[in-house]
């Protein structure tokens, strides 16, 4: 594939992402990328994967207790929604606000139901992420440069 | 209060009536009555006393209910009654008594002479009987006869009053009646028949009586005065009360009297005295045989007692006032009325006993009031006026307990309604706050799109829907925080903190924030602090710099030209300048507009009024700060509403201008918080000025040695550069080359002033003073574009060392770029206006280094300058949260500020406690185990432990890094936009919140209070 191509596709990619996932906050990230710290976004994300799988975990088994202890559950999604709205996951987030409503009336049905809500739209986000971050690393294998969206900041 | 005033009140009105009484029972002038008043006096006022106490112990302990005070009043009302009833029965037994007395004495004194007369009328017929015994029965023959007794009767008559004739019978046997008759030639009468058929006077003729049948003895009456003489011959044994009285007389030798009865021939009502004549002078304790052996006859008098008692009472005063009845009352159960009518009354009767000197009958005189007792108006008047009196007693006791029961009730009411209206407050506050809350993250999406949608590919129509939509959107988070605000100050909720802050850092804070404004506008920014103004102070930096923002932001809303100058004196000056600037002419302006005078705006102002109140000892600083326009100004009818909240000036202006009308309510609101007033003046057309005073309190004269930390010497580095060095400012208005002066002077930099370029040439020609720079004014540079390359020219021709840098005091930055003959002169620096010593500073630095390097973009502000500021800074931030942090930390690395990571609370204490490197710390606010305020307040609390132990000498400064007083910025991260946290962050001893994501406008803002 061309470099000039993949750009292309990255750059239109992006887009759809933003429109559909992600708030600015995605490309507020990529702006604090810079020549001193050329792997930021990369960082970030992958902490974010790890934080939010081991969170996706923890509340799965927090909610599969007789006695779900729902403080505890509000303090990971809490966790949850922090990252995401970091991250610029913007539908995991919205899904994460939801989610605390239920745990706030304890409705265990609803939670539940929220769980799964909260995991889909997070491996819908992951896989778009982890596609972006593909499509970077072979520009940059292929020795182009990532295109800067531009935003303004 | 009011219930012990009642109770004060009552045993007053007790003491009032009391001593009313007691004068009115004085009146009466009875001992015994005061006496008795004295002792319901006693028992009035220990009652009074109890009364006091039972309201007091009732009032402290619970509340009184409403029967317990209506049957207080009934028995009160009851117990008077009776009290006046008595009162009334009493004065009414005395008045009765005391006539009863008077009629006792007065009976007393008649019976008494009633009797004297009758007892000298009897002992002078007794002598009458020894006389006759000694000139009848002594003598033989007989020394007295008919003529002479009737005579002599006749002349001694008036020696006995009350008798009305006098007759001597003798006592005759029965052997001896005919010798007797025929001596006397007479026969002797009886005396029964008459008395059976009593005749009248005229009809009389003792002839016709028939002579005495006969008896074992005969009494005939011998002698008799004259006007009885019709009784001779007659036999008093024959007549039944005479012969009893004879025989009486004769036994017991003392005067005897008939009962009455009807006299004959006057038939009127009389008695008749008898005494017996004895025939020798007999022994006192003679027994009655022989006394009636020695009888020889009897003298009776007739005492005609009715015309008597007439007479007698006659000879007496006051005889109208009673009657006077005398009974003959031998026989108890008949009395026989002697005198005196036989009315009958109930009224009070008197009686007197008579002793009339026979023991055997017995008299009583009656005595009555001829009137009826006169109604006792006294003790009438006096029972009801006390009556009444407690009556007014009870109706006020009544009236103020029902008045007393109404204000309770309405007390409770109000506080009722106090409660509801309390929860309605809560419930308002509530409202608004989650209300605020929702609508703002909303609005932050809303914002979000719109700012991505505007970096998409928009044409130039739907950029401008967009950028006004945003800027909707900001209008509208900017409205509900002023609504929160404003419902915090007048709930009074808000305090002013009392910080250490540079007023010249925040004055040149504000002016940025308005400078792209401005120069958008073409309206020229100015600030002037006058030199006096101490540099730190102690107040509330967040809301003065929300005053001027306010104020400012008015300003540069309805100014299209001419200026916005702030300046800021202090009180005594302008007190002491008040003379001097009267003179202040129209064009002597910063933009030569003419303004609205702003000592106008401060003439009602208390500050002045009571000059002595400002001590210029006194810690407190009072600064008088205005903020002059040259805008439209104010409508006069408008006038009088501006501070009131929402008010506009007409509903056109929010639709030009925006805003809500808050605004100028909120800063009255803070400056009253800041003890200060604020006023204004305003002229339409020329412009408004505003001004307001704020007492602070200036840093003690020890704070010059310790600067707090957050002060580094950022701005002293800088300034210390240029000090010494001399400018020279080229600037015909004297107001704005004042301000111009005030912001190089800022620097350390010493300034000239001149007003043409050649007074300028001439200074700089002189080598004693190196001028090291010229700033000239862009109005003087425009003027004449010739005359100022000549100046420049010349300049350069004057051969000195180090020739004098050349800059521009410009109001737009693209007008003077735009200017071919500007950009033609080389060595020749922009700076554009308005001037901040920061900025100043910047620049002047910039062209001092390299003068080639052409101008700096100044219109990236935020970004630029939060790279100067945040450069080379050492920050902690504190996240739970490992891709926030990862996030931030990224953010503030990108400003170049040098990074350390904490992952909890407990770590960044440790991080955090003195001695250590940082200049600033982010935290999060929730985080598990330890959140955002307790971490920070156990680090304030660290920090004033180190910081008491320096004070103390417990730890040298040396050991502390030099620093005196640790107090590290935190700043707390927080996707929570809403006001009560931010609150809450100040009062745990944050120093301010920036959101997360960063803003780079608001981490400026916030950042830019703690570096300099």
């Amino acid at each position: 594939m061309e470099v000039a191509q993949m750009q292309r596709r990255l750059v239109d990619y992006t887009k759809t992402l933003f429109m559909e996932f992600l708030g600015c906050s995605v490309l507020q990230l990529q702006q604090l990328q810079d020549e001193s710290n050329p792997d930021f976004v990369v960082e970030v994300v992958s902490l974010f994967f790890d934080d939010s799988e081991k969170l996706l975990n923890d509340l799965s088994t927090a909610l599969d207790q007789p006695n779900v202890d729902f403080k505890k559950v509000d303090a990971h999604v809490h966790q949850l929604k922090g990252s995401s709205s970091s991250i610029g996951a913007q539908r995991v987030k919205d899904a994460c606000v939801t989610f605390r409503n239920f745990c706030e009336e304890q409705n265990i049905d609803a939670t539940l139901r929220c769980l799964q809500q909260v995991k889909h739209e997070y491996y819908l986000v992951k896989n778009k992420l982890e596609t972006l971050l593909r499509l970077e690393q072979q520009i940059m294998a292929a020795g182009g440069s990532i295109p800067m969206i531009e935003m303004g900041f | 209060m009011l219930c012990c005033w009642i109770a004060c009140m009552m045993s007053m009105n007790c003491l009032i009536n009391c001593q009313f009484s007691c004068t009115e029972a004085s009146l009466v002038g009875d001992s015994g009555c005061t006496e008795m008043w004295f002792k319901v006096w006693d028992k009035i006022s220990t009652c009074g006393l109890k009364l006091h106490h039972h309201y007091y112990q009732f009032i402290g302990s619970t509340r009184v209910s409403e029967s317990w005070w209506r049957k207080l009043l009934l028995s009160w009302v009851i117990c008077w009654t009776v009290v006046s009833i008595w009162i009334f029965c009493y004065m009414n037994s005395q008045a009765t008594e005391k006539r009863k007395e008077t009629l006792a004495s007065m009976c007393d004194e008649r019976a008494r002479m009633l009797q004297d007369q009758f007892n000298v009328s009897m002992n002078h017929i007794q002598a009458m009987s020894i006389l006759i015994s000694t000139f009848q029965h002594g003598k033989n023959p007989s020394a007295i006869d008919q003529t002479t007794f009737a005579r002599y009767t006749e002349r001694t008559a008036f020696e006995r009053p009350l008798t009305s004739g006098v007759a001597y019978a003798v006592r005759v046997p029965h052997s001896e009646r005919e010798q007797f008759e025929k001596h006397q030639g007479w026969t002797i009468k009886r005396m029964d028949t008459l008395e059976q058929n009593p005749v009248h006077k005229d009809d009389y003729n003792p002839d016709l009586l028939e002579p005495s049948p006969v008896q074992e003895e005969y009494v005939p009456v011998i002698f008799a005065q004259d006007i009885i003489s019709h009784v001779i011959s007659m036999d008093l044994l024959s007549g039944k009360e005479d012969r009893e009285n004879v025989l009486r007389a004769s036994k017991s030798g003392k005067g005897v009297l008939t009962a009455p009865f009807r006299l004959l021939k006057t038939n009127c009502l009389g008695v008749i005295l008898t005494f017996a004549v004895y025939n020798r002078d007999l022994p006192l304790n003679a027994t009655p045989n022989e006394r009636v052996q020695a009888t020889d006859g009897y003298l009776g008098g007739v005492f005609d007692v009715e015309s008597l008692v007439e007479k007698l009472l006659h000879q007496l005063a006051s005889k109208q006032t009673i009657l006077v009845n005398v009974l003959d009352t031998t026989n108890q159960s008949h009395p026989i009325s002697m005198y005196g009518s036989n009315a009958s009354d109930d009224g009070l009767e008197l009686v007197s006993y008579l002793n009339f000197g026979d023991p055997f009958r017995k008299h009583e005189m009656h005595c009555r009031f001829k009137q009826k007792p006169p109604w006792p108006w006294l003790a009438i008047t006096t029972s009801i006026g006390i009556l009444v009196i407690a009556l007014l007693v009870g109706h006020i006791f009544h009236a103020t307990v029902n008045r007393i029961a109404k204000v309770e009730d309405d007390c409770n009411k109000m506080m009722e309604l106090t409660k509801q209206a309390e929860a309605a407050d809560v419930a308002k506050s509530q409202f608004l706050a989650t209300v605020s809350h929702e609508i703002r993250t909303p609005m932050n999406g809303v914002l979000g799109m719109l700012h991505m949608l505007m970096v998409t590919d928009l044409d130039v129509r739907q950029l401008d829907y967009v950028r006004t939509a945003q800027a909707s959107g900001k209008a509208l988070v900017t409205l509900i925080n002023e609504v929160l605000d404003q419902a915090k100050i007048e709930s009074g909720n808000l305090e002013p903190e009392g910080v250490q802050f540079d007023l010249r850092a925040v004055l040149d804070d504000v002016l940025s924030l308005f400078s792209g404004k401005a120069q958008d506008k073409g309206v020229e920014l100015a600030v002037y602090v006058y030199d006096r103004v101490p540099e730190m102070l102690i107040g509330d930096p967040g809301r003065f710099r929300q005053i001027i923002t306010n104020l400012m932001g008015n300003s540069i809303k309805f100014t299209e030209k001419g200026h916005i100058h702030v300046t800021v004196h202090l009180v005594e000056e302008v007190i002491d300048s008040i003379e001097v600037e009267t003179k202040l002419l129209p064009k002597n302006t910063l933009s030569g507009f003419p303004v609205a005078d702003r000592r106008q705006s401060w003439k009602g102002f208390r500050t002045f009024s009571q000059e002595e109140s400002i001590h210029p000892l006194s810690d407190s600083i009072h600064l008088i700060v205005s903020v002059e326009d040259t805008g439209e100004g104010i409508p006069i009818e408008a006038q009088p509403r501006v501070f009131t909240p929402f008010m506009q000036v007409g509903p056109s202006i929010s639709r030009t201008h925006g805003g809500t009308g808050i605004g100028l309510s909120i800063s009255k609101c803070l400056v009253s918080l800041m003890k200060g007033e604020i006023s204004f003046v305003s002229i339409p057309k020329i412009g408004s000025t505003f001004t307001f005073t704020a007492v602070f309190t200036s840093s003690s004269s020890s704070s010059k040695e310790y600067k707090s930390q957050q002060i580094n010497n950022h701005t002293n580095s800088v300034s210390s550069e240029f000090r010494g060095m001399r400018a020279l400012v080229v600037d015909p208005r004297p107001v704005r080359a004042k301000v111009s002066r005030y912001h190089i002077q800022r620097l350390g930099i010493h300034v000239e002033v001149v007003s043409t370029f050649k007074q300028g040439l001439s200074i700089i020609s002189q080598r004693s003073n190196v001028t090291h720079m010229v700033l000239i004014e862009q109005e003087v540079w425009d003027r004449d574009l010739n005359s100022s390359s000549l100046f420049i020219n010349n300049l350069e021709k004057i051969d000195l060392s180090t020739s004098p840098k050349v800059f521009l005091l410009s109001n737009s930055i693209r007008s003077s770029r735009a200017n071919p003959t500007t950009s033609g002169v080389c060595n020749l620096t922009v700076i554009p206006k308005p001037l901040r010593a920061s900025m100043l500073a910047a620049s002047l630095q910039r062209a001092m280094d390299d003068g080639n390097k052409g101008n700096p973009c100044y219109g990236e502000l935020p970004s630029l300058s939060l790279r100067s500021l945040l450069l080379g800074r050492k920050i902690l931030i504190v996240d739970d949260n490992n891709v926030n942090l990862k996030v931030a930390a990224g953010a503030l690395k990108k400003y170049g500020a040098d990074v350390v990571s904490s992952s909890s609370g407990m770590e960044a204490i440790e991080l955090l406690t003195p001695p250590h490197q940082f200049d600033a710390c982010f935290m999060d606010i929730q985080m598990p185990e330890m959140d955002g305020f307790e971490a920070t307040k156990r680090i304030r609390d660290s920090e004033q432990n180190i910081n008491n132990r320096i004070h103390f000498g417990e730890l040298s400064v040396q050991t502390c890094n030099n620093v005196l007083n640790w107090h590290v910025p935190i700043l707390a991260m927080t996707a929570d936009v809403i006001r009560a946290t931010h609150e809450e962050c100040l009062r745990c001893g944050m120093d301010g919140y920036v959101s997360k994501p960063f803003e780079a406008e608001q981490l400026y803002q916030e950042v830019s209070r703690f570096f300099h």
